[in-house]
């Protein structure tokens, strides 16, 4: 068990999502700290894949710009031990399979546990194949973070059983991005979902508005948003920082 | 050869986003059923026989066996298919399954195009819309292959992320049918991806090595000493294979493509050079940096050109049965140029990698012997990239 739960324990969760390295490491600590500072109450950090799958256009090129600088995951974990020293607020990676595979699954969750992750998220790890990760996620105190989808359906019940840290509810079909509306019924997802755990939901894919945010997090206990702000960080790239607490503390206030 | 799960021993598995769970369940759930039913299976040979033109030839290659002078070289010829490579014989198996199952559109990434042309005839044929995930790069070298799939009422669409390749066009499909299942079949082109695509796609093509067991054991009465088959994904070379597994008097040879060389960057030679990973919905060996990013891969051939392989292939290749070795850009463009010339068959340059194992190897194999060579395509959308090759500028 992690710490995740204290990010819900401030009314309705903002959950800003930034991709480490871009475009430098330097301006990824400011943006969290300028994140943590207007309200953010977990930050999801990503750690790059040359081809994330799961991404839209605007994540997918944060990870090119970051791989370009030569990132690796060792470089991460550095730089995570240090933003821990500044950071309070729970901290979970996002990333892809393979990232956590080549690294060692065993060597990896240590290190999230030396370094001060709580949980990760991989958008590539279904239900059926989170065994070989799973025990030893736990086993460091690293939540395993469940995805659910709006084609989930009968799924839901088995996943949310399992379920650890808090439950990201995918809003939309498709990959992550910017969208005018989202019309999935997320009240009757997060119902079943509720029969089935109490940990906490939160919902991401699409979200930019503050109203979005508002209605999102009405039907649930947090709203995510990546896209959004890694549009602010493409378009004022060392001094994105600053517009990121910005606009946190909108989004924060909205929900 | 696989469990529930799509295991072929620690190969396979699922690993892709839950939003497509139920869509890859669902299509396995259709699969097993239609499979085992009689009137699909009838309508499928129709199909293959009087639309795509199976069985198709044994050939026996006199003139290069007796040039070679080694082992009787047979060629199966997939490049007679109608489109004009092995890949219809999977594309009709799933384009009539997705029709049983109500779909009405197909999607589809291709590399070298031949997989996209044959989506994109199956589609016409069959009245459901279709559109073809190609990297930009590969639209360049297989213009041919561009036209042919828009004439044929696809939609082509130019994948501009990552290189450009196969590999980008893979991942480009794969969110397309994240944004877009109910409607929408994901007509995968090799033994690679989710569960239960590489099952799936591998008894489609399995057709491959059951023609060539019964041409064979009618013309020379006993089982080949070896059959050989290019690999990028592996489509072609698991059907070549796949009915030849238990026969183990048989070698199996998969030839991978080697690009500049396996000891330059410029390879996609995965068995040769890759280690293990899980992308693209499976566990399998990957060409990759020590922290699990997917290297940009190169060779002459589009089809090829993939940094992954099948996760079958990866097991026959953990468990020995079956030997995969890495074919230059240089030696496969000799075989391409030594097969027109020398039996006047004009092979894809996909195929070109195994016939170049043929010219190397058979020489070391005795008259005695018999070797089946799988000329997965036809070769003509390689002319004007050969040309270049070679330092000749032509116009399709």
């Amino acid at each position: 068990m992690s710490n995740i739960k204290e990010a819900f324990k401030n009314g309705k969760a903002f959950i800003p999502f930034i991709t480490c390295g871009d475009p430098d490491l330097e301006t990824t600590k400011k943006a969290v700290i300028e994140a943590e500072r207007n309200g953010a109450d977990l930050i999801e950090l990503g750690i790059p894949f040359s081809d994330p799958t799961a991404e839209g256009p605007v994540i997918q090129e944060a990870n090119i710009r970051a791989l370009k600088n030569g990132i690796t995951t060792d470089d991460i974990f550095e730089f995570v031990k240090e933003l821990r020293k500044v950071v309070k607020v729970p901290m979970v990676f996002m990333t892809y399979v393979n990232v956590v595979f080549s690294y060692g699954a065993e060597k990896f969750a240590s290190k999230c546990k030396e370094t001060g992750i709580d949980g990760i998220i991989l958008p590539d790890l279904p239900f059926e194949e989170k065994g070989e990760f799973a025990e030893i996620m736990k086993a460091n105190g690293v939540d395993l973070i469940s995805l659910i989808a709006p084609t989930s359906e009968d799924r839901i019940e088995m996943i949310a059983k399992e379920a650890e840290g808090f439950i990201y509810v995918v809003s939309s079909l498709g990959v992550t991005g910017v969208r005018s509306e989202i019309n999935t019924d997320i009240e009757s997802m997060v119902t079943l979902i509720r029969r089935n755990t109490d940990i906490p939901c939160a919902v991401g894919f699409g979200i930019s508005t503050p109203e979005q945010a508002k209605a999102m997090a009405s039907v649930s206990d947090g709203a995510i948003v990546g896209s959004a702000i890694i549009k602010i960080l493409a378009e004022y790239d060392t001094s994105a920082p600053q517009h990121i607490g910005k606009y946190v503390k909108k989004m924060k206030e909205a929900i | 050869m696989s469990d529930k799960k799509g295991r072929f021993g620690i190969h396979g598995g699922q690993y892709i986003p839950e939003t497509l769970m139920n869509a890859v369940i669902e299509l396995e759930r259709e699969y097993n059923h239609y499979k085992e039913d009689k009137a699909f299976n009838e309508e499928l040979k129709d199909l293959l026989n009087n639309y795509a033109g199976r069985p198709s030839l044994l050939y026996h290659a006199k003139k290069m066996s007796e040039d070679l002078g080694g082992a009787k070289i047979y060629l199966k010829r997939e490049d007679l298919n109608h489109t004009g490579s092995h890949k219809i014989n999977n594309v009709l198996g799933q384009a009539l399954l997705a029709k049983k199952m109500g779909k009405t559109r197909l999607i589809a990434e291709t590399g070298a195009g031949q997989h996209g042309v044959a989506t994109a005839t199956a589609a016409a044929l069959m009245g459901m819309e279709c559109v073809v995930f190609m990297g930009e790069e590969d639209t360049k070298r297989q213009a041919l292959n561009v036209y042919r799939m828009k004439l044929l009422g696809a939609d082509v669409v130019p994948v501009k992320t990552g290189t450009a390749t196969l590999k980008d066009a893979v991942s480009e499909a794969m969110r397309e049918w994240t944004t877009r299942i109910s409607d929408t079949h994901y007509c995968l082109g090799s033994v690679m991806g989710p569960h239960p695509f590489p099952t799936m796609v591998r008894d489609f093509q399995s057709v491959i090595s059951k023609e060539i067991k019964e041409e064979i054991l009618n013309i020379e009465g006993r089982l080949p000493d070896a059959v050989v088959a290019c690999v990028g994904g592996g489509s072609n070379a698991i059907g070549t294979f796949y009915n030849f597994i238990e026969d183990k008097g048989v070698r199996l040879i998969g030839c991978e493509a080697a690009g500049r060389g396996v000891e330059t960057f410029e390879t996609a030679a995965t068995i040769t050079t890759g280690s293990l990973g899980i992308f693209h919905g499976m566990k399998s060996y990957f060409c990759q940096d020590e922290y699990g990013q997917i290297a940009p891969v190169y060779s002459i051939s589009a089809g090829l050109d993939y940094p992954g392989v099948g996760p079958e292939h990866a097991n026959l290749h953990d468990t020995g049965r079956a030997e995969y070795v890495p074919i230059t850009d240089d030696e496969a463009v000799n075989a391409f140029e030594y097969l027109s010339r020398t039996e006047g068959i004009i092979p894809a340059i996909e195929s070109a990698h195994a016939i170049a194992y043929a010219i190397k190897e058979a020489p070391k194999m005795g008259k005695d012997q018999i070797m089946v060579v799988t000329v997965s395509g036809r070769g003509d959308k390689d002319c004007a990239a050969i040309a270049r090759y070679r330092g000749e500028e032509i116009y399709e």
